[in-house]
């Protein structure tokens, strides 16, 4: 542990208000939700000297609300929390299995959805889902609050397109209708704990002809951010799922992800496994979470 | 008999469940500082300066360096290469340079960020292939530690005369001992008395180790051991060093120091598996029966020898597998890089060198186009086998026993026919394999080792008739400490929870050995089950004992009026067995024990990640003294080779483990590996206490090749490496695609 | 000045907010039960409960915890009174360093609250946050299923 407690400033946040005052004030200060990334550089000594903004006791920020229309998930509702809601579980199924892989149970317990988007790691486990899903994320500052779209959170590595004054309210999750097909795959490097090597979610839907209704595919850990594979979504609208419709649209992944080689894989398996993974959604042999 | 073959109590288990078991961390020390050591950060180069940040509260703190030191710089080992800290000179890229100790653990940790070193760097050498081609000479004249040959028979002429020849090239990588303690240890001087104490494997080892560095006589240093984390090996020759530093800022600060290294730091600079590349030239009949085997070992030391030729030493005796073969040489060589030392872990130097040779058998088949398990049953050893050393085999040899009971209970033709029926169907997910690897493991110190070490071991009664076990043998969680009871237990016929096991404190109790080789149930065993029986005689000169009340009468009579009388016993080598450690020639080992494991696995056709289906494997233990916590060691030494083979990459660059934590050096967990399916074999050794010969290391041996052999049954592929990684399966099947 | 329940005791820590849980519960509580493995939340030694809930206690200032219920291993049972758990690691090797069995005796107690399902998978699933390089958790998974087992 070489984090040394000495040197930091705390400030704890009692209500959602506080926290964005505190927020307004101290923008260089450091949001502190379950703390299991955060930590992790703290004890490694990265984080000595630092302010810290703890918003755990944000009570409003930690309600899950389930509606016909879709759920409201607080930024502060732990990965173990959502597993806890049969009614997330049935409406969102494979965020829910992204959020049974994340780190193990201690982990689960802690982190939470608000806090694994703001800490924007290429590997959030739950950012394929929540890409597919279209999730809507509420930020707030002290003047006022705005609403994103998934797709436009993430701006870099780690990097994210929240102004200093923001601290993220809640995901809003609009229901799908039934998806023909649907698909959550983390590929880890090993069965538990596992840091992703690729992740994949996909949600399929067919018309009456059974033709491409809609696709939605979206790949972790192949690129800075999260990616949906607009490119081959585009291309199969509309077509039969047949050999050569899939073939195209596995060889536009490519073009919508720039993996790389780093400690924990290379270049080349991303890409192939995430294009098996991809091939066999399409043909039909992998599915569900 | 009455312990031994029973599932006894670990004498220390309420206290590890209820939390209370006290680690070196968990010692509140009075008045101690907390110690950190900087270090070198470049694999080679000279000092030229230190430079301390002056905003830095450095007064606070006690900084020690080489010049603190009263006696000699060296941590003593093989061969006395290793600086306490370095003197100028740096040799791999985590050498300890100072040492600061601060009350408070925080400020001593950011004291290293306000240290700079200025070095002036040297060419480093990094691999093994550099350092046989002195790219640069690093160490001694030309590189290398240590070589070793063995010699049986003309090997040449067997190679040129072979109907036959097959050669293959095999290598194994850096591994991480990773014990869920990190090392520490804690120092302070009572009067002119060094005491150190903490997480190690071997109290006698740290206490000859001190003495060079103090000028300290044996008497004026003690070593105790605490309640230890983990080791496998690795806290066999590291605590050497630790003990060393602490002692020394003990000295300076005169007050206590504690070192508790954290997870970055412990699996940077500590040793790992010595990584070692294996060649095979192999000569054999058409049918499959060795003729010659020609093999060639180098093994990557590091920066200092430590314990590489020992490891060397246990690698080449069991490099040709636990096969006869009448013509043999093996040249093992054991090299210098700017790396971090390599060191002990649980195989030591046998994992390595049997991989190859398993390995082999796969590419052997595959040549002859036979089943490797008729190869291994053709050319295991039995008794009155030759081995490459000219040992005879003349007791205990279970290698074709192991071999059967593993191959019947995974059901080897149904099994593989199953597969075969699975693989042709191109609709599953899946491709599934199943492999088979044979060894056998030494039991017990190489050679003479045994006699150079000179064990001794005992037992004390006191007057009022209460046993107890005096040995310098430490419980790392391995069983040792239950398993000695049991056996001294039995020798006097006594209850388990009569007999207690002293505490291995250098002041206490007399040097056992070191912890290590899988010798402490079959060496340390029998020293205390001879020096049980010395005792029971002298307590029964008065008439045989009935019963508790009159052991303990007879006890009191023993003792007249000392508190307590001892019996130790010192290790004497078995009659009519001899090793020529020069030329590698005679009774390497007293005795092998030997396992056989199959594994059956299946390869995601997406993904190329692995699955473990069934893990079963059979190994002769000589007795088990305790069958829990035999298939305790035999089921957690798998799992760490299962590791080895499937999960755990050291990567480096520039000298450096470029993935020292555990979210990226990442060891199995529950959810990655079957039920393994343990079959304990119990085929008695005569010199063994009850027939014991050990079980430590063997299970590291043998799931390794097992796993690659079943990943060419899946997917056709011959892996000649470890680890098997997901993304170089997917390298080997799409370049074989297309192809 | 925080407020919190350790193993059912009311006790108060006046020291900085940032301390971890784990170095307030070692250094000022005198509980050393909880071991620092790693120091990432990814071995599990540090585990304990918080309002019943498995967490690594490395990951957490004390800050976070005004009014929370802790339990440590040390509210399990003593070596001289075991609870059920400690007893069937005890019996069933389930402990071998020892230096994990803290937190896996805590993942195993928030598993037996939440259903206690005996099921090898189940259990796997449930001791995935702690790691054990000894037993290669054969004799952990029984160890746990024996105690669960051994409470109908």
């Amino acid at each position: 542990m070489r984090g040394d407690a000495a040197s930091m400033t705390l400030l704890r946040a009692k209500s959602a208000a506080d926290a964005l005052r505190l927020r307004a004030r101290n923008p260089a200060a450091l949001p502190l939700a379950g703390g299991t990334d955060l930590m992790v550089h703290w004890n490694a000594g990265l984080l000595n000297g630092r302010t810290v903004l703890d918003i755990s006791a944000v009570k409003d920020w930690r309600r899950i609300k389930v509606g016909k229309d879709g759920a409201e998930v607080g930024a502060l509702a732990t990965h173990a929390a959502l597993l806890r809601q049969p009614a997330v579980v049935a409406g969102w199924p494979l965020l829910t299995a992204a959020c049974g892989l994340v780190g193990g149970p201690q982990i689960q317990a802690r982190g939470t959805l608000g806090g694994n988007i703001a800490n924007a790691s290429p590997a959030g486990d739950t950012f394929p889902p929540l890409a597919v899903y279209e999730a809507r994320v509420r930020v707030a500052s002290s003047a006022g609050s705005r609403e994103l779209a998934f797709s436009e959170v993430f701006t870099g590595v780690k990097k994210t397109s929240l102004k200093p004054d923001e601290l993220i309210e809640s995901i809003y999750l609009p229901r799908p209708a039934k998806p023909a097909r649907q698909l959550f795959r983390k590929v880890g490097t090993r069965a538990a704990q596992a840091i992703s090597k690729t992740m994949a979610a996909g949600l399929l839907w067919l018309d009456k002809k059974g033709a491409v209704g809609e696709l939605r595919f979206a790949l972790g850990s192949m690129a800075p951010t999260v990616r949906r594979l607009r490119k081959a979504e585009q291309a199969v609208r509309g077509r039969k799922l047949d050999r050569e419709t899939i073939d195209l649209a596995v060889k536009l992944l490519a073009s919508d992800v720039s993996p790389i080689d780093d400690i924990r894989s290379t270049r080349l398996y991303r890409l192939r496994a995430a294009e098996n993974i991809f091939r066999g959604f399409l043909e039909g042999r992998l599915e569900g979470v | 008999m009455r312990s031994v073959g029973a599932n006894a109590r670990r004498k220390e288990g309420p206290e590890k469940v209820g939390g209370t078991a006290q680690y070196i961390d968990d010692y509140d020390i009075p008045g101690a500082l907390f110690g950190v050591s900087v270090r070198s950060q470049v694999p080679a180069g000279r000092i030229k300066a230190v430079h301390f940040d002056p905003a830095f509260p450095w007064q606070e703190c006690v900084v020690a360096d080489a010049r603190d030191i009263p006696g000699q710089n060296v941590v003593r080992l093989l061969g006395d290469d290793q600086p306490l800290l370095a003197d100028g000179v740096i040799r791999h890229p985590f050498e300890p340079v100072l040492l600061v100790a601060h009350p408070d653990r925080a400020t001593a940790w950011r004291a290293l960020k306000h240290v700079r070193l200025e070095v002036e760097p040297e060419e480093p050498v990094f691999t093994m292939e550099d350092s046989l081609a002195k790219k640069r000479v690093i160490w001694g004249e030309d590189n290398v530690f240590k070589t070793i040959t063995i010699k049986k028979g003309d090997c040449a002429a067997a190679l040129a005369a072979a109907p036959v020849v097959v050669e293959g090239t095999y290598s194994v990588p850096h591994q991480e001992q990773a014990y869920i303690e990190n090392q520490g240890m804690a120092a302070w001087f009572e009067g002119e008395t060094l005491v150190v104490m903490g997480s190690l494997q071997c109290p006698y080892y740290v206490h000859k180790a001190l003495q060079p560095i103090f000028a300290l006589p044996p008497e004026k240093v003690r070593v105790l051991h605490c309640v230890t984390g983990g080791g496998f090996g690795g806290k066999e020759e590291y605590p050497n060093m630790l003990g060393g530093h602490a002692a020394l800022l003990a000295l300076k600060a005169k007050r206590p120091v504690k070192m508790i290294y954290d997870r970055l730091e412990d699996m940077l600079a500590t040793t790992k598996r010595h990584p070692a590349v294996v060649r095979h030239r192999t000569g054999l009949t058409k049918d499959g029966r060795l003729l010659a085997q020609e093999i060639d070992i180098v093994m990557d030391g590091g920066a200092y020898m430590t314990l590489s030729p020992v490891v060397l030493s246990r690698g080449i005796l069991h490099a040709t597998g636990p096969y006869e073969c009448p013509a043999v040489s093996v040249t093992a060589r054991a090299v210098a890089t700017n790396t971090p030392p390599n060191g002990a872990f649980r195989g030591f130097g046998a994992p390595q060198t049997l991989f190859a040779i398993e390995m082999h058998w796969e590419k052997i088949a595959a040549v002859l186009k036979k089943d490797s398990l008729e190869l291994r049953r053709a050319n295991a050893v039995k008794i009155g086998s030759v081995l490459a050393t000219g040992q005879v085999l003349k007791e205990s040899v279970s290698a074709a026993e192991v071999l059967e009971k593993t191959v019947k209970r995974v059901g080897w033709d149904k099994t593989k026919k199953a597969h075969a029926r699975w693989n042709a169907d191109a609709k599953k997910p899946t491709l599934r394999g199943l492999g088979l690897a044979l060894v056998h493991h030494g039991a017990g110190f190489t050679g003479n080792g045994e006699d150079y070490l000179k064990s001794r071991a005992g037992v004390a009664v006191d007057r009022a008739g209460r046993v107890r076990v005096l040995a310098g043998s430490t419980e790392m969680g391995q069983g040792a400490t239950s398993t000695l009871a049991q056996i001294v237990a039995d020798a006097l016929e006594l209850p388990y929870d009569a007999v207690s096991v002293e505490r291995p404190d250098t002041a206490k109790v007399p040097d056992s050995g070191p912890t290590v080789a899988s010798r402490t149930t079959m060496v340390v065993g029998g020293l205390l089950r001879r020096a049980a029986l010395d005792l029971k005689t002298a307590l029964e000169a008065g008439g045989k004992l009935r019963g508790p009340a009159a052991f303990k009468a007879a006890a009191k009579r023993l003792c007249g009026t000392a508190p307590e009388r001892r019996f130790l016993a010192d290790y004497h080598r078995a009659a009519g067995s001899s090793f020529d450690d020069k030329n590698y020639v005679g009774d390497a080992y007293g005795c092998y024990g030997y396992a056989a494991c199959a594994v059956e696995l299946e390869v995601d056709k997406a993904t190329y990640e692995v699955k473990l289906l069934r893990v079963v494997t059979a190994q002769d233990v000589g007795k088990a003294v305790n069958p829990g916590v035999v298939e305790g060691q035999i089921v957690g030494g798998s799992v760490q080779a299962l590791g080895w083979a499937l999960l755990e990459n050291c990567v480096y660059k520039d000298g450096a483990l470029q993935n020292p934590r555990l979210t990226d050096y990442v060891i199995p967990t529950a959810l990655d590996v079957p039920d393994i399916d343990v079959i304990v074999v119990e085929n008695p050794y005569s010199n063994g206490p009850f027939g014991a010969k050990g079980v430590g290391e063997m299970p590291m041996d043998v799931p390794g090749p097992a796993v690659a052999a079943a990943l060419l049954a899946a997917t056709g592929v011959l892996f000649t490496f470890l680890p098997i990684l997901p993304e170089r399966i997917q390298e080997a099947l799409c370049s074989q695609e297309a192809a | 000045m925080i407020r919190l329940s350790v193993n059912g005791k009311r006790r108060s820590y006046a020291g900085h907010p940032f301390k971890r849980l784990l170095d307030v519960l070692r250094e000022d509580f005198r509980l050393t039960g909880s071991k620092e493995g790693c120091g990432e939340g990814e071995c599990g030694a540090c585990s304990v409960l918080i309002d019943g809930e498995p967490v690594n206690s490395c990951l957490i200032p004390v800050g976070q915890l005004e009014g929370a219920k802790i339990e440590t291993v040390e509210s399990l049972g003593t070596p001289e009174k075991l609870g059920r758990l400690q007893k069937a690691f005890l019996e069933h090797g389930g402990a071998q360093c020892g230096i994990c069995t803290p937190g896996m005796l805590v993942a195993a107690e928030a598993h037996r609250r939440c259903g206690g399902s005996t099921k090898r998978q189940a259990l796997c699933r449930a001791l995935a946050g702690n790691l054990c390089r000894c037993t290669g958790y054969k004799h952990i998974i029984e160890s746990v299923a024996a105690a669960l087992s051994g409470k109908r």
